[in-house]
């Protein structure tokens, strides 16, 4: 018996209102790897985490995750997956604490503050454990979502611009966790427009335009071809 | 069984911030009950015939604040997707939520219950009948008023909408409480209040279990 694939992705196409944001994107990812997602804004990145997470359907085309049918097998997606979201799931008017223990409740963890804690030291916010989120700036939010993310120990983890939002104490923060993900085994998909560093942590690198799926390969070759603007890929290469 | 529980620990943690909503929410049901009494004016027994119409008419119209307020929190930062994605039951997170709009909702119809006395001249010869015809009604009004919430939320007009598609579907309710309400008040000689606390529990029934199972199609994309 093989093993599934971490994610086999088949001409997965969605679209929002009459405007295509994926469009035919076909690729098949294998367990524990490790993927860069690159593109321009709109390029369908974020699109592509969502429909991966399950968070959105697909309009055409399908896909598993770990053997999982998007549609048919969501519940189970759902179980393996974590998503670190544009959008950051937690409640304003809840501190930190309380937002991870509402997850934690759902995932059945332990939900005691000697639990939760240690993940908020994790990411740097163990003295703001009691504050709440409607206090935290941007980038103390990209960490408590990174917790949140933490606490689910999904077996593929979709990351979507942690970066973005951090100093760069929590850039490197991201490094770390990054590196924990793998440690854990999980297959990790990335959407970052820091192509140097994505590269350096990532195997494998999808360069995404208009929806399409434009190039994948080794990522450690996608900040040579064509510098820092993977949209200036010739067309074709793959 | 879990899910629930957590998703009910969720609400309470939410409420309990959003303490001040709920006397906001009072404010406005009062204040709806008091022009109501101006509108009738001085005529004491014209004022005890229609409070029962209208301590319901106030508790309607503050139930859209209550309602529409009850998943400003979950869209917010898309708290309600990313339970969902944990994975979350939806029929817990509904209930829970339909749950909580009840305990409000009762609350504030048995905290209207003083001002109507006052203001209404009116008499209570069973309170606790009352309170019971109270919780029947908020049960009917949060039950679809919470499904219909969540599918109006993302709305730009929300605020519209909600009542739009909301009060037609509980004028049912609204007949039955008020009836009921009217015979608890001003006397019951025919015996006629268990027919409408008959038709309050049927559209509880039919709408808590409906409802909860409509709401993953409306909380799913």
């Amino acid at each position: 018996m093989t093993t599934p694939d971490a994610i086999d992705a088949r001409g997965l196409c969605r679209r929002y209102g009459r405007r295509w944001a994926l469009v035919d994107v076909t690729f098949r990812v294998a367990p524990g790897a490790s993927v860069m997602l690159a593109g321009r804004n709109g390029s369908g990145k974020s699109t592509l985490l969502r429909l991966l997470a399950t968070a959105i359907r697909p309009d055409r085309g399908t896909a598993s995750v770990l053997g999982h049918d998007l549609v048919a097998g969501r519940e189970a997606v759902r179980r393996s997956t974590a998503l670190l979201a544009h959008a950051s799931y937690l409640y304003e008017a809840l501190t930190a604490l309380e937002n991870l223990r509402i997850a934690a409740r759902f995932l059945g963890r332990e939900t005691s503050r000697a639990a939760l804690l240690p993940l908020l030291a994790e990411v740097e916010l163990a003295e703001r454990a009691d504050d709440a989120v409607a206090t935290f700036s941007a980038g103390m939010r990209k960490r408590l979502a990174l917790a949140r993310a933490l606490l689910q120990e999904g077996r593929v983890v979709l990351l979507d611009e942690p970066y973005g939002e951090l100093d760069p104490p929590g850039f490197r923060l991201v490094d770390r966790l990054f590196g924990v993900f793998k440690a854990q085994g999980s297959t990790v998909l990335m959407a970052t427009h820091l192509l140097d560093r994505g590269a350096a942590l990532c195997d494998e690198g999808i360069v995404l335009e208009g929806g399409r799926l434009r190039w994948h390969g080794p990522a450690r070759d996608l900040p040579a071809r064509g510098g820092l603007d993977p949209a200036s890929l010739p067309e074709g290469v793959a | 069984m879990r899910e629930l529980a957590a998703a009910l620990a969720k609400e309470w943690l939410l409420q309990r911030r959003a303490l001040a909503q709920l006397l906001a929410v009072l404010v406005f049901g009062a204040t709806a009950l008091l022009l109501f009494s101006f509108a009738v004016g001085p005529n004491y027994e014209l004022l005890r015939g229609v409070a029962p119409g209208f301590l319901w008419l106030a508790l309607l119209l503050s139930s859209t604040l209550t309602l529409a307020e009850s998943f400003q929190a979950e869209m917010e930062h898309r708290a309600l997707e990313g339970q969902l994605l944990l994975p979350a039951s939806p029929a817990a997170l509904y209930y829970a939520k339909a749950l909580a709009n009840w305990l409000q909702l009762t609350l504030l119809g048995v905290a209207l219950v003083p001002l109507m006395v006052a203001l209404y001249d009116a008499t209570l010869p069973r309170p606790l009948a009352l309170v019971a015809v109270i919780a029947l009604g908020a049960a009917g009004l949060s039950a679809p008023g919470t499904l219909y919430a969540a599918m109006t939320h993302q709305a730009r007009s929300r605020q519209t909408l909600l009542p739009l598609l909301l009060f037609p579907l509980v004028v049912p309710v609204l007949i039955a409480a008020v009836k009921a309400t009217s015979l608890l008040m001003l006397g019951d000689p025919m015996a006629q209040i268990r027919s409408w606390i008959l038709l309050l529990l049927a559209f509880d029934a039919i709408h808590w279990s409906l409802c909860g199972l409509l709401f993953g199609r409306v909380a799913e994309e």
